[in-house]
């Protein structure tokens, strides 16, 4: 068997063009999914957070079971959930991308709550005495005194967190949206080179990852235990 | 919503023998891929923090590779790429034994062992210097030091990251259904496909899974009691 990097040169376009970045005739994109899969569960990821922390039971007790639910199960799982349930309960047909969308802000949410649950409780008591002392009402406390400092202290768990949403995405595949993955498998079943197409995929997660851990890394050391 | 329930495809037909089927491959599965992991991850996680500079380097670069890459990629890799490269004897064993279970396997293992590294090397890094520079002024090679004084403390520390990177272990292990390894969700599907009652069939296997991560932390806490260090953080939590 030789090692043949022409075809990687030859489906360049459709890999890194339709695949990775998500232009092209196909729903899919890695970025495409990666980013507002990012940016919609941290917003989620935030209120499944603050629920985790309500004094009141009600909004609590649903929070900490959708936390302890999601993160028993497989990301498998959930993508096939939302791929049954999602055009039952819209009573329509939903396209590849919002059924992968809804099931990766869906779970990465419990993990992304996790990280923010951790992040409030390392702002000191004293903050929130103090805000209160102030005049401030609940509301204006978690937003203005809580939530800045915590994130602050999140940044490290969350980008990491971030890497594995973005290696997750490579699952949405499974029920055929075209990203990275499945366009490498799309090429392969076409040329049968699974050595190189496998590998270069792989450089080119391994390159988002690395440098956004070492990133990661850096903010770290920048920021400080604060 | 025009959906009609019936549970009694659960117990109905072939669906309990898929689920069990499922349940039995995923926990062979996710074992056979964990005892690859834990050795991968202890030897690469010990290299990590030992006083020579090209183990250390090589250690790096397989958890830096490894574990950055999504699980998916390396099941393709191992199950497409890897076979043909392997000499012809054990190609032929490997067709005849179930080669996606052993791709799968071998993709699990290399990938977990990479995370697994770094839950030990963080474990041997919180453990203070002094020891392994006391075990050397005594006598004991860098070796014997790992064997005798740093791994013994180390994994016993490590026991709650170590158990939910086990639980991610059993959880990733369902990807293995994308080269038609017949686990859990497999046979969910399956059995979907047979019934059309995708609601039930899903609802069945997520029990399952939540059964199994349940059990499998409960059991790993009590292990952490069992096994505390008095005198050390981990090893005081049970009296706070």
């Amino acid at each position: 068997m030789t090692f043949d990097l022409g075809v990687i040169w030859r489906n360049l376009p459709f890999l890194i063009g339709q695949g990775f970045l998500g232009f092209g005739s196909f729903a899919g994109g890695t970025l495409r999914l990666a980013i507002p899969a990012i940016v919609l569960g941290f917003i989620l990821g935030i209120f499944v957070g603050l629920g985790r922390l309500a004094p009141q039971a009600w909004i609590r007790i649903p929070a900490t079971v959708y936390v302890e639910l999601f993160r028993g199960v497989p990301l498998v799982m959930v993508i096939f959930w939302m791929w049954f349930i999602l055009p039952m309960v819209l009573q329509t047909a939903i396209p590849e991308f919002g059924v992968a969308l809804a099931a990766f802000v869906i779970f990465e949410a419990a993990y992304l709550g996790e990280i923010v649950r951790a992040g409030i409780q390392s702002v000191p008591r004293g903050q929130v005495e103090a805000a209160t002392a102030l005049g401030l009402s609940g509301g204006q406390t978690t937003r203005h005194v809580v939530l800045p400092q915590a994130l602050k202290n999140m940044i490290p768990s969350l980008v990491t967190q971030f890497i594995v949403l973005f290696k997750d995405t490579s699952l949405a595949s499974i029920i055929g949206f075209m990203d990275l993955t499945k366009a490498a498998q799309v090429v392969n079943n076409r040329e049968i080179r699974p050595f190189e197409l496998y590998l270069f995929i792989a450089v080119v997660y391994w390159a988002c990852t690395y440098s956004m851990s070492r990133y990661a890394r850096y903010l770290e050391s920048r920021l400080g235990p604060a | 919503m025009t959906y009609r329930f019936d549970w009694s495809v659960l117990w109905t037909g072939q669906s309990g023998r898929w689920l069990l089927s499922g349940l039995l491959t995923t926990l062979a599965l996710s074992a056979c891929a964990w005892i690859l992991a834990a050795i991968l991850g202890v030897v690469s996680g010990a290299l990590r923090t030992m006083p020579y500079r090209s183990l250390r380097a090589a250690a790096t670069a397989y958890v830096e590779f490894f574990r950055n890459v999504p699980i998916l990629v390396w099941m393709f890799f191992w199950y497409f790429a890897v076979p043909p490269l392997l000499p012809r004897g054990v190609q032929d064993w490997l067709f005849a034994h179930g080669l996606e279970f052993w791709a799968a396997v071998g993709a699990l293992g290399v990938y977990s062992g990479a995370r697994f590294s770094e839950v030990l090397r963080s474990g041997i890094q919180s453990i203070p210097r002094t020891q392994l520079e006391a075990s050397v002024a005594s006598g004991l090679t860098v070796a014997q030091a790992y064997r005798y004084v740093i791994l013994p403390i180390a994994f016993r520390l490590i026991i709650p990251p170590g158990t939910s990177e086990s639980l991610n272990l059993l959880k990733n292990s369902s990807v293995a259904l994308t080269i038609s390894v017949a686990e859990l969700i497999f046979q969910t599907r399956q059995i979907e496909t047979y019934t059309a009652k995708a609601i039930e069939a899903l609802t069945a296997g997520t029990l399952i899974y939540l059964v199994l991560c349940l059990s499998i932390s409960s059991i790993l806490s009590w292990v952490e009691r069992r096994t505390a260090i008095p005198g050390l953080i981990t090893g005081g939590r049970r009296r706070r």
